[in-house]
């Protein structure tokens, strides 16, 4: 058994068993039409009528995807963001822009605004032109996305994804040039520029959980569920814990400890 | 074509997302896993660089367009492309090393290649005044963050505040020497700060194992550009 599983990283796969479980159970009770219930997030309710509003000032709309590449979840998550954003466009007839930094997240976002027009019955709306590639260079993109918010003052932006440095340098200049601005991002870090800066903010998990959200599909609501089930065990677990170590319990120690 | 398009990508996608996950929980003498991860991140970076290359042949389509059609804000993509095509030439001829471009960092008597002098004296400090800037910018948001408009506000701009004070020299000089200000100042950052970030950090760790498990069992797939299960 020593020589195929790493015997110390074995509460690890104990936790993910019993994620995985829970996650799938309540996306196969949501399949069979069991009821949900998903709190409203403000940000991603604020989304249709963000869209309204570049559609009533004739302006367009800025889909900034984050900095990093598909192997980041918050890029995936982005994407299922702007499938919806894009959607939305495609319904309003308000021009989307989508600068990107990495060359893959450009091809995929090429895809998701392109499969959203299509299946917003307005293919001929979309135009190549509406995801473009910048450049791969941190700051040189900050430049190229902050030169366009002020030559171009879209009436909303969105900054969903994975951002670092960049993050206050974009929210308030799309803050100074007056647009809605809708950011969302799991980076502890940026939180607090965003929440400055931005009307509307998707804090960590509420990004994750936006794609699932906004696309109200029984099994992808069932994997929040599952999802905030695990926080809840994992929250009672913490408590416990923190008691047990304060009475010196070396098991439950041990427990928590992932080599 | 759906399995081209579909069947393929989704499965493709759950083996790449598992081996990671295997690699981890398995013993380090199970080698070929481990090997097999190696791999799968070597890949990754190939796959990439091929992607950048589209990147690059998608910047110079689109600022060509713009400059034909004399679009607003043409001059900008003519300003880009001359960049792009210097530093990239220059790059080019010194990786090749001919004429005067012979190599890409410093000669053996310590003096700069052309390719050195662009990164350093255009490319860094252009970045540079990009990184600056965040200064500017913390400072207005921090004007307008800390308005005490209610009691939460109140509170944040307190909390700031002593912050501020007690981890700059100022805030001990204010005491008389005492540290007491400073140790307040690591105890609102230790326990309430981190408190507060913990629990959100547990939030989106489950968050993105929750997005992690839709993908791997395909029932995510904006990716892959496809919204809806087909």
């Amino acid at each position: 058994m020593d020589a195929i599983l790493n015997l110390q990283r074995i509460n690890a796969l104990v936790l993910v068993f019993l994620f995985c479980t829970l996650v799938l159970s309540y996306i196969s009770i949501a399949r069979r039409g069991g009821s949900l219930y998903v709190r409203r997030i403000s940000g991603l309710n604020a989304i249709d009528e963000a869209v309204g509003r570049a559609t009533e000032l004739g302006k367009k709309v800025l889909y900034v995807p984050g900095i990093m590449g598909l192997d980041e979840n918050q890029t995936i998550a982005s994407l299922a963001l702007l499938g919806h954003v894009a959607r939305t466009t495609a319904q309003y007839n308000t021009d989307l822009d989508v600068p990107n930094k990495d060359p893959l997240t450009f091809a995929a976002a090429r895809e998701t605004v392109k499969e959203a027009y299509m299946e917003a019955g307005r293919p001929d709306l979309y135009r190549e032109e509406m995801v473009h590639y910048v450049t791969y260079d941190q700051f040189a993109y900050t430049a190229s996305v902050s030169g366009q918010m002020v030559r171009e003052k879209p009436a909303t932006n969105f900054l969903i994804g994975s951002f670092y440095a960049e993050s206050l340098l974009l929210a308030e200049t799309g803050q100074a040039t007056g647009a809605i601005q809708i950011a969302g991002t799991a980076e502890i870090a940026q939180l607090p520029f965003f929440v400055c800066a931005c009307d509307y903010t998707l804090i960590g998990e509420e990004l994750y959980a936006a794609g699932a959200y906004l696309s109200k599909e029984p099994a992808q609501l069932g994997s929040i569920k599952g999802q905030d089930i695990t926080k809840a065990i994992v929250g009672i677990y913490i408590v416990v814990a923190t008691i047990g170590l304060a009475f010196g319990s070396e098991l439950l120690r041990r427990l928590l400890t992932i080599e | 074509m759906q399995f081209l398009r579909l069947t393929i990508p989704l499965l493709l996608t759950a083996v790449a997302g598992l081996i990671p996950i295997i690699a981890f929980m398995w013993s380090t003498e199970t080698r070929w896993i481990h090997a097999t991860k190696d791999r799968l991140e070597v890949y990754m970076v190939i796959i990439a660089a091929f992607a950048l290359l589209l990147g690059v042949v998608n910047v110079i389509q689109s600022n060509v367009k713009k400059i034909e059609r004399r679009q607003k804000g043409w001059q900008y993509g003519a300003f880009l492309l001359a960049g792009l095509i210097s530093m990239g030439a220059v790059g080019i001829l010194s990786a090749a090393r001919i004429g005067p471009f012979q190599g890409i960092g410093f000669l053996d008597d310590g003096t700069r290649t052309p390719f050195q002098y662009m990164a350093e004296y255009i490319f860094n400090p252009l970045q540079a005044a990009m990184f600056a800037l965040l200064a500017f910018f913390m400072a207005s948001a921090a004007f307008r963050a800390f308005r005490a408009r209610n009691f939460e506000a109140t509170i944040l701009l307190v909390a700031a505040g002593i912050v501020m004070i007690g981890r700059i020299p100022l805030g001990e000089t204010l005491l008389g020497g005492s540290p007491l200000l400073g140790e307040f100042t690591e105890w609102l950052m230790t326990w309430p700060n981190g408190a507060a970030q913990r629990g959100i950090m547990i939030g989106a760790a489950l968050g993105a194992a929750s997005l992690s498990l839709r993908v791997i069992v395909g029932i995510e797939r904006s990716f892959l550009g496809i919204e809806r299960n087909e």
